[in-house]
């Protein structure tokens, strides 16, 4: 097998190994909308890192860190609707994106691999980007997971059993924004929520615990990689949407498998 | 600038656990507590009563600490531990967790006690049981003995009877008064039903636009003129505790008065 083929193998296995258990809270605290405005987001952090010459995962992580932040705080103090907010911000920063890259003179971006993912495009130095941070973004996620659990029940219950709620959601955000910039190069921006919000979904009809779920979540996204890249290999399709049909598939099979269970019984 | 401070009582008498001073809060511009003084005291319920907008959630909020007030003074003693079940609580349908795991979660709790709060609150055979489909009143009890697990001093309970029907709702109510003398924790509950109020509270604390209408034990309480004016001056005849006047039902009857919530 080809040396490119490997690595892409291992970018892909190493996205849905960290997207599963963060997609299950997203999913759980219903933030998929959330997560697509930081996803959009992205491109800002692209052309920022073009700006300034340093590297794109850093630009895209540390423009999705602070729109992050800037949702969090939006949200206490907001006096506009949250999808409002969401709306204003997703697309937005992609607007100003796009814009900030067409006033670059001379740079060629790839702009369809920015958006749709480029997973092929994939070096050994992106590897170490995606297990290091991801190692990091799990480490973490494992740290705060009962507190962040407790206000995902009941915010305010939390709170008065002494839970800092305002840290632990800023630290979440992080964590999914970093999950966003590790992302980006294996689905795209439109694509990344995707990897998210779709193998957690999935996850749900065989998982009987929050942990069961996040840890199957992550089995589904790897099978969808896999499918999604041997799909591409073989037929010679886009590999980052080939991937998210690929965990559409599993996610159609599993709902509609137990939906004919629920009707036998 | 409210002041929120550590009062260091004793632990044991009817020490405060909370001592509200001439609170207020405001939201949006809007003035929702004015002049509100309350002593939470280990070993009493003090139900809140009230109509709509009257100010009982909010002061509950002030009392576990989710409102800050925007005058007066909160003390709490020191260690002061609360158990908090609020009035609305849903989980998402894509969560798989059950009733065990739900109430772990609100920290360590030893074999003995943990055994202790589940055969106090009866919920055993729904320990295992997804939290999805509990009913109202299941879910209430398990609420209440997640906040018993944590060795409250203080218990705020945020309608805990909504939703439940007549029978559910004098069992929750024994239950809670069953807690109050098993655990000696003050016990703050807001309440619509009037009945129940008056037969399971030590003090009745009655708010109308934000300020306390009246005040006292029950018996006390339910001759103040506020009171009547804002209840009617009868209770209904499922009290047991208090005399009922068969002959007029011309007044609005309290259970039905005081229904609803909102700002309460």
């Amino acid at each position: 097998m080809d040396e490119f083929i490997l690595t892409a193998l291992a970018a892909g296995l190493g996205v849905a190994l960290v997207a599963g258990p963060l997609g299950s809270f997203v999913v759980w605290r219903r933030m998929a909308y959330f997560g697509e405005t930081l996803a959009h987001s992205a491109l800002l952090g692209v052309a920022l890192g073009f700006l300034f010459g340093i590297n794109l995962n850093l630009g895209i992580l540390a423009v999705c860190v602070v729109v992050a932040v800037l949702l969090v705080l939006l949200r206490q103090y907001q006096r506009l609707a949250s999808d409002t907010v969401l709306g204003i911000l997703a697309h937005s920063s992609l607007s100003l994106g796009l814009v900030a890259i067409a006033f670059m003179e001379g740079l060629r971006v790839d702009l369809m691999g920015d958006l749709f993912g480029d997973i092929l495009a994939v070096t050994p130095t992106d590897l170490y980007w995606i297990y290091g941070g991801g190692l990091l973004v799990l480490a973490t996620l494992v740290a705060i997971w009962r507190p962040l659990l407790s206000l995902t029940l009941h915010e305010e219950m939390a709170r008065v059993e002494g839970v800092r709620v305002l840290p632990v959601q800023l630290v979440f955000m992080a964590l999914v924004a970093a999950t966003i910039a590790l992302a980006m190069q294996v689905v795209g921006i439109l694509l990344v929520i995707s990897m998210l919000i779709i193998p957690a979904a999935a996850a749900r009809a065989f998982a009987r615990t929050p942990e069961q779920m996040a840890v199957i979540a992550a089995l589904i996204g790897a099978l969808a990689v896999l499918g999604g890249l041997a799909g591409s290999f073989q037929w010679d399709l886009p590999t980052g949407p080939a991937i998210v049909v690929t965990a559409t598939a599993i996610f159609a099979l599993v709902t509609s498998a137990r939906g004919l269970g629920a009707a036998r019984a | 600038m409210p002041a929120v401070q550590q009062l260091a009582m004793q632990a044991s008498g009817e020490a405060p656990r909370i001592r509200l001073q001439d609170v207020a809060v405001t939201l949006g511009g809007r003035s929702i507590l004015e002049d509100v003084s309350l002593d939470v005291v280990p070993g009493r319920i003090t139900t809140l009563v009230g109509n709509n907008g009257a100010g009982k959630t909010t002061l509950l909020r002030v009392v576990v600490g989710l409102t800050r007030p925007a005058a007066g003074r909160v003390w709490r003693a020191s260690r002061v531990r609360i158990g908090y079940v609020p009035q609305h609580f849903a989980v998402d349908v894509n969560l798989p967790i059950t009733a065990r795991r739900f109430m772990a979660l609100s920290g360590y709790a030893d074999a003995a006690r943990w055994q202790e709060v589940v055969d106090d609150t009866g919920v055993a055979a729904l320990l295992d049981q997804p939290l999805q489909g509990l009913s109202g009143g299941e879910m209430r009890r398990i609420l209440l003995a997640r906040a018993l697990l944590q060795h409250p001093s203080v218990l705020a309970l945020d309608e805990p009877a909504a939703g439940l029907d007549g029978r559910s709702q004098g069992a929750l109510y024994r239950l809670i008064g069953t807690l109050r003398d098993r655990y000696g924790c003050a016990v703050v509950v807001i309440s619509h039903d009037l009945n129940l109020v008056m037969a399971a509270s030590d003090e009745v604390l009655c708010l109308e636009h934000g300020r306390i209408a009246c005040r006292g034990a029950p018996a006390s309480v339910i001759e103040h003129p506020e009171y009547q004016k804002l209840f009617g001056s009868h209770l209904g005849p499922d009290t047991g505790v208090f005399p009922h006047d068969h002959h007029d039902h011309s007044h609005a009857h309290p259970r039905r008065s005081a229904a609803g919530g909102g700002h309460g």
